[in-house]
């Protein structure tokens, strides 16, 4: 991260406007960055949050001072300054122009290429859009509809002024305070998030999206979410968007946290396209997120994952297969060009007896990007008849880039069968020929074999985000023939 | 006092042995520096993650044991490929034994690291080769090098075959109540040379023993090295092996570890692929019960284009036995074309063993096919009803499916005296007789 000097804070004040209590004078100078409890206090104070939940952030706050910053990953960055980071803003109330044809063209092609309508692109790159806009009726009738059925989808912040006793059972229960030195910061500071609760027996009729929650929009670098899925529930989860955010924040650290109890099925999808920096690697996000799920009796988390954005990934959506009878699965594509890093995989926890896990993993790296899958699968002494299947593709594209696996396999239980293999190939000349032949040029040759060779994954998500995610997939990638 | 500070210490003792004018003993007080500092591994270090020493290295063991222990051939007699005509190597308590052993110069020198520490015949070979792969940054490694002296030293000259394989014994008399072995061999094969070499460790007490030994294996070019490890020791003692094999350009080298024995068993191996056309192969056996340790530790560095590795790895786990692989094959950007295989299979035999496995891969260049695989699980029932249906009993049975599971690495082996004592070993292992050799 590039130092935070006076400067680059005076130009940031310009565009941002801090609405926190003490910091409203001239102490803007010396205040807005760093981290202490008073800090970890105005935050929680300002969302007019409860004592306990107070005291819960100032827990994490205490244990991530005693933490380090791990470095076992297989990604290279220069270390945030936690101290030079401001831990605040309320989302952007001004809008950063005041038509579109003010903003980046580059953007703006990008936009045509996904097929987004105006006016999301207007509100995707921060253009003043009208009040009625679409998407805010859309919106509207979505919470009524799942008013009707009991579902409750709000911001965190909401729940936990609104339904405090299922926030206090289930926040930390599955990523825990301590659990990592993100974990900790994201506990101690999380600016908003999403909360869903869906009732026993209820089958949510649509996906649910952070992406129609416009009035929450811009939650900011440390985003929470909580998933809780009653017995015999199910729902379906999107989270990001394919349209690229160009986001000042450079470091984003969100926690995720999914419960599903007995018979309850959880879907969760993230297209995750955040700045990765410029061609020569200067700038883009840190992406460091912790996800992870609880299953219990019969219970199925599915995690899905694009993964084209940031500079730097650090991403584990795992599953804790407590239960008998649940089943954890994994698909996840990650892309990374030019100097992207991406250290990506998954735990899969067997505890439960008869618990099932699938990990298909496809990873594509151009440029002089570096993709890493890391991921574990562990079968505990007690999870009798637990299978695994892992399967995780590399795809190379140029001699400047690299991929790695590095899976971890513990197994304590004979009657276990796991399975892992990987393979790590290049697209053929014979296939890009064989499409040239045909009139199809080799860029779109290319495009054409990375969407075969991603299908497993791309299948697995909502239908109208494969397309989207289809053509992101295309666009990542443009450029790299060589 | 622990082991480090009664190693550091007895370094005084030491020098008064050896050559303190020698080249190689600088190398020695580097080597014992870089120990002082880094100690011996923990389960801090990603690399011994699964693996603990810390109960190998409570016993008090003596280093340097005084007693002249003297073997008769009949004693030992079991413990080598009796029925085979190879050149010996005989180390008891890491003294060399003379009337067991048979060296040569004649042709192809098959003599001892002290032997070649003290000719100024050897001396270029040893500045040229002693400790230049040896791995860096690694306690137990600078260890070993900073109390070298004594082990196996094999030379074949350029167009060479060496006329029988050589075999490397070490014993341990259990004499000392607890003794500390670290052999260090040096194996140099020049252009268009060939040599077999067939390494043991061997304790013929149950006082315990800790072996930490380091062996370079230099292949010129065209050079064929065909070596096998054959663990089979009693379960009180453990073994550190550290292998290191640098090949030049069309060289084949292939390591063949069978782990049947041992309390704790540490295996290093690293290739690196110095030239094209590079051929490796590494391949392993394990099978364990009790609370026995295998861990299987292996890098291969491909380095330059047009080369090829193929590692395949069985282990057959019982009781509370724990296995561990931990391979890694890295492919560097200008190594295209490699051709790199890692496969790791294992079989759970009880519920209380435990395996970690962690088949790695980092690769840089574009033009390659890698890839690895690794499998957990139980025999087939379908298949083990058939042949019970057959008649076959039960324990026979499976025994021949565990025969059949680890088969294909047995193929490899290209001295048949060899295959047919490690197909005995593990049908004793497995504790059947199938009244046929396999």
């Amino acid at each position: 991260m590039n130092k935070f000097t006076e400067d680059d804070l005076r130009e940031e004040l310009k565009t941002k406007e801090y609405e926190y209590g003490f910091y409203t004078d001239i102490e803007y100078d010396t205040f807005p960055v760093g981290l202490n409890e008073e800090i970890v206090r105005a935050i929680s104070k300002k969302k007019e949050e409860p004592e306990w939940m107070t005291e819960w952030r100032l827990e994490a706050f205490r244990i991530w001072e005693q933490m380090e910053e791990p470095e076992w990953a297989n990604v290279k960055y220069e270390k945030p300054n936690f101290q030079d980071i401001s831990y605040y803003s309320a989302p952007n109330k001004k809008p950063k122009y005041e038509s579109l044809d003010e903003v980046d063209p580059e953007l703006l092609d990008t936009f045509k290429k996904l097929g987004i309508s105006l006016d999301e692109q207007k509100k995707l790159a921060g253009v003043a859009v009208d009040v009625v806009m679409d998407s805010v009726s859309v919106a509207t009738t979505f919470k009524k509809t799942l008013a009707e059925k009991g579902i409750i989808f709000c911001s965190i912040s909401e729940a936990i002024k609104e339904h405090p006793e299922l926030v206090k059972k289930y926040i930390g229960s599955v990523v825990p305070q301590k659990d990592n030195f993100y974990a900790a910061l994201n506990s101690a500071v999380f600016s908003d998030g999403s909360f869903c609760y869906i009732p026993k027996g209820v089958r949510c009729p649509m996906e649910l999206s952070t992406y129609f929650r416009i009035n929450q929009a811009g939650t900011g670098q440390f985003e929470r979410t909580l998933v809780v899925a009653d017995e015999g529930s199910y729902v379906s989860y999107l989270e990001g968007c394919t349209a690229p955010m160009r986001d000042e924040n450079q470091l984003h650290a969100a926690v995720v946290e999914l419960i599903a109890l007995d018979d309850a099925e959880i879907k969760y999808s993230t297209v995750q396209n955040w700045y990765p920096g410029n061609s020569e690697g200067k700038g883009g996000v840190f992406n460091f997120v912790t996800k992870r799920g609880l299953c219990e009796k019969n219970a199925k988390i599915s995690w899905t994952q694009v993964e084209t954005g940031s500079a730097v990934t650090w991403k584990y959506p795992s599953c804790v297969l407590k239960g008998d009878n649940s089943i954890g699965e994994f698909y996840s594509i990650a892309v990374t060009n030019n100097y992207q890093q991406a250290d990506t995989g998954t735990k899969m926890i067997h505890l439960g007896k008869n618990t099932k896990s699938t990990i298909i993993s496809k990873g594509i790296s151009a440029g002089k990007s570096q993709n890493s899958y890391r991921g574990l699968v562990q079968i505990n002494s007690r999870a009798t008849n637990a299978r695994n299947f892992s399967q995780c593709d590399s795809l190379l594209m140029g001699n400047e880039c690299g991929a790695h696996t590095f899976p971890y396999i513990e197994t304590k239980n004979k009657t276990a069968q796991v399975e892992h293999e990987a393979t790590t190939s290049k697209i053929g000349e014979d296939q890009i020929f064989y499409c040239n032949q045909r009139g199809i040029d080799t860029e779109k040759a290319i495009a054409l074999i990375v969407n075969g060779f991603s299908k497993e994954v791309l299948n697995k998500l909502p239908m109208e985000f494969a397309v989207e995610a289809q053509k992101l997939l295309e666009i990542s990638l443009e450029g790299s023939v060589g | 006092m622990d082991l480090k500070e009664k190693l550091v210490s007895s370094f005084f003792a030491f020098e008064e042995q050896v050559d303190v004018n020698h080249s190689v003993h600088q190398i020695r007080t580097d080597a014992l520096k870089e120990f002082e500092h880094l100690g011996f591994p923990s389960r801090k270090e990603e690399d011994w993650k699964y693996t603990s020493l810390n109960k190998v290295l409570k016993e008090d063991y003596s280093l340097f044991p005084k007693k002249d222990s003297s073997l008769e051939y009949n004693d030992i007699k079991k413990y080598l490929i009796h029925d085979l005509d190879t050149y010996r190597i005989v180390l008891i308590d890491g003294i060399y034994s003379s009337h067991l052993s048979s060296t040569t110069h004649d042709k192809i020198d098959v003599c001892l690291m002290s032997s070649a520490l003290s000719k100024s015949k050897f001396k270029p070979l040893i500045d040229n080769y002693f400790n230049k792969i040896n791995k860096k940054n690694s306690g137990i490694n600078a260890l070993n090098t900073a109390f070298s002296r004594e082990g196996a030293f094999i030379h074949i000259p350029k167009n060479t075959m060496a006329d029988k394989p050589i075999q490397v014994i070490n014993f341990a008399t259990g004499n000392e109540s607890a003794l500390m072995l670290q052999p260090r061999n040096l194996i140099i094969v020049e252009e268009n040379s060939h040599v077999q070499i067939i390494e043991r460790h061997q304790s013929l007490t149950e006082n315990p023993v800790l072996t930490n030994s380091v062996t370079e294996i230099f292949a010129e070019k065209r050079a064929m090295v065909d070596y096998y490890k054959i663990q089979n020791d009693i379960t009180s003692v453990s073994l550190i092996d550290n292998t290191f094999i640098e090949q030049q350009q069309e060289s084949d080298c292939a390591v063949h570890t069978f782990s049947f024995g041992g309390k704790l068993t540490r295996n290093n191996l690293q290739f690196y692929q110095k030239g094209e056309r590079i051929n490796s192969t590494l391949k392993g056996i394990t099978i364990i019960e009790n609370d026995q340790h295998v861990d299987h530790n292996t890098l291969v560095h491909h380095i330059e284009p047009n080369c090829e590795s193929h590692q395949d790895y069985k282990g057959i786990f019982d009781d509370k036995a724990v296995g561990v692989f931990n391979g890694k094959v890295l492919v560097e950007k200008e190594a295209q074309k490699t051709n790199a295989y890692q496969s790791n299979n294992n079989l759970l035999v009880s519920d209380k063993a435990t395996i970690n496995s962690k088949p790695q891969l980092e690769i840089f260049a574009d033009d390659v096919k890698c890839s690895h695989g690794c499998t957990i699980g139980q025999l087939d029932e379908d298949a083990l009803f058939y042949l019970k249906s057959r008649g076959i009993p039960e324990k026979e049975a499976r025994a021949l499916m565990m025969y059949a599971f680890a088969n294909n690495v047995l193929e490899s082996v290209k001295i048949p005296e060899i295959k047919k004592r490690i197909n005995k070993l593990i049908a004793n292992k497995l504790n059947v007789n199938l009244g046929f050799d396999l």
